[in-house]
């Protein structure tokens, strides 16, 4: 199992927690669709994954899931206002340009929202950076030449941003880099963060 | 391009005697439909699969006729045996349409009232009357639910309309490069094509059998059109450019570009083999289709009542039906909750692309029918 896949579980465990039964989703960037799989096998939620890549497409649709391929960069205007329970964004926000339009949208379709990212506040990207190197870690696995993730945000970021935006936080889980939940000292001890949050 | 898989097929022909109230007001008593069936129904006949046509096709989908490749059917590249649609699994049905001109009653029929044939008398058809002549044709054979209908352009607004009209009887809809309605340029390029068929003087008004000729030119310019409206400018480029027949220009209106060529080729071959009366009435159900109407435009009202699971595709470069025609379908439906995948494949080639063998297009349908037949055995 690659790191990224144990992240993915990580974080895939955190975010069912939230969801309550029968609940509709709406998942962006939903990969190979196995969260909502996931999702709909232990809380018998319906919805959809939204997913630019061809091959993530066919993947979801094998996989029994609902999928619809769209450039989620292109915003969610297809997409009815307070139409799902729950919109998931998923080790994805520091991947997209248009950050703020996405949330935005994303609060706009959803009732609630729940995104996770890596947290580049975590100490050991710190130390990296203080020895002079981008920060390479299981949460952050690439070089700076081949990375997809556009936006170097911390947890103190994420929620200076939500008070700017009057984006609630309803629920915050920080993770370790042994995908145990942690109070102490998130920003520098958390290496993953999952948010549940609303328009407040 | 590999050979078809299924080999030589037959059509059949089914008669109708019970009739059929149109939804332009007129009444058909009695009609026939040709139709040919690739696969086996198998005891519980709930593997059956309905592809509808467009505007230029026929019930002759797959296969061939005698052996001979050149005749395969238009849709051989996507059903067969081991294909994405895949005949050894499902039951799969084609039929013409009632007022084509391949078998089915049209206007080039004979009229047993007056044993002429029909001509400028055949009513008008909606896709409503072909989803009903459909369902009758499907009791008949005593398929009471499909596993599926499938169909692309038109074809698809036929599969959407049967989860409307047929909300029982459908479990999925297969939409291809297809919308909810016509725009107004779509409608502008069909009333072209029409007025060159009726302002051809070998038309007739429509009733050119009896003078035994043809309206040969209006039909070449309809193809010519609708083949354009077909391909992309970029596609159209890729094949022939401008590219000249001869090496030289000629300065006069002989055919000098490829192109010209290549279309007056298309046109001179449709003309011969499709019925003027025929492709007047498909381009006008292409035209009334609208099944919103009824919900004040509404497309996701008009599904309410739908209960079907749906695949949705378009081609980024179809500019006929663009992508964002099919998205009006697939948010209608998410509107209702239902159960829709929407593909949309990166193509060149415009509205043809339905056609044609695109790996990521059909490994979608090949993966959505493998999702059809475990559920169908599920139950």
């Amino acid at each position: 199992m690659s790191s990224d896949n144990t992240i993915r579980r990580q974080d895939y465990q955190i975010i069912t927690e939230m969801i309550e039964d029968g609940s509709t989703v709406l998942d962006l960037g939903c990969g190979d669709g196995s969260l909502l799989l996931h999702l709909k096998q232990t809380r018998n939620v319906s919805g959809y994954g939204v997913e630019k890549d061809d091959r993530n497409v066919l993947a979801s649709l094998s996989n029994g899931i609902n999928v619809v391929q769209s450039d989620l960069e292109q915003g969610l205007a297809g997409f009815g206002s307070v139409a799902f329970d729950y919109v998931v964004l998923s080790l994805t926000l520091q991947a997209v340009h248009q950050t703020e339009a996405i949330i935005d949208e994303m609060l706009r379709v959803g009732r609630q929202v729940i995104v996770t990212f890596p947290n580049f506040g975590f100490w050991r990207h710190r130390l990296q950076i203080f020895l002079g190197q981008a920060p390479v870690s299981k949460q952050l696995p690439y070089q700076w030449y081949d990375t997809p993730n556009v936006h170097v945000l911390t947890i103190n970021d994420f929620e200076n941003f939500c008070v700017s935006h009057n984006a609630r936080i309803l629920d915050r889980v920080v993770l370790s880099e042994r995908g145990r939940p942690i109070d102490a000292f998130p920003n520098l001890m958390g290496a993953l963060v999952i948010y549940r949050f609303d328009k407040g | 391009m590999t050979r078809s898989s299924i080999g030589d097929v037959h059509p059949q022909h089914m008669a109708f005697d019970e009739p059929i109230l149109l939804k332009s007001g007129e009444t058909l008593s009695s009609y026939q439909l040709t139709f040919e069936t690739y696969g086996s129904l198998n005891e519980e006949k709930t593997n059956a699969v309905l592809v509808c046509h467009a505007l230029n096709a026929s019930h002759h989908v797959a296969g061939t006729y005698n052996g001979d490749e050149k005749t395969r059917g238009w849709w051989d590249n996507l059903i067969g045996p081991g294909k994405p649609l895949d005949t050894n699994r499902f039951f799969v049905i084609g039929l013409n349409n009632l007022g084509g001109c391949h078998g089915s009653t049209g206007p080039s029929s004979v009229n047993p009232a007056t044993t002429e044939p029909w001509g400028s008398t055949f009513p008008m058809v909606t896709v409503e009357d072909w989803v009903e002549t459909q369902a009758r044709l499907a009791t008949k054979l005593g398929i009471e639910t499909f596993a599926a209908v499938i169909g692309g352009s038109l074809g698809g607004m036929q599969a959407l309309q049967w989860t409307i009209d047929q909300p029982t009887r459908i479990k999925n809809a297969v939409i291809v490069a297809s919308a909810p309605k016509l725009s107004a340029q779509n409608i502008a390029f069909n009333e072209v094509a029409r007025q060159a068929i009726t302002l051809d003087p070998e038309f007739y008004s429509g009733d050119f059998y009896q003078q035994k000729t043809l309206p040969r030119s209006g039909l070449k310019i309809a193809r010519m059109i609708g083949h354009i409206t077909y391909l992309s400018d970029d596609s159209m480029d890729v094949k022939f450019g401008r590219s000249l027949r001869e090496d030289v220009l000629k300065f006069n209106f002989d055919t000098e570009f490829q192109i010209e060529s290549y279309l007056r080729y298309q046109g001179d071959k449709f003309a011969e083999t499709f019925d003027a009366n025929t492709y007047l009435r498909i381009t006008k159900a292409l035209d009334y289709f609208d099944p919103a109407t009824k919900y004040s435009g509404k497309l996701s009202a008009t599904l309410s009542h739908a209960q079907a699971n749906y695949l949705v595709i378009s081609f980024t470069s179809d500019w006929r039906f663009s992508p964002k025609r099919s998205r009006e379908i697939v948010d209608a439906l998410v509107a209702n909750k239902l159960n829709v995948s929407y593909g949309e494949i990166d193509s060149p080639h415009g509205h043809d692309a339905f056609l044609m063998d695109e790996p990521v297009y059909h490994d979608l349908i090949g993966a959505y029918f493998d999702r059809v037949w475990k559920e169908h055995k599920d139950e």
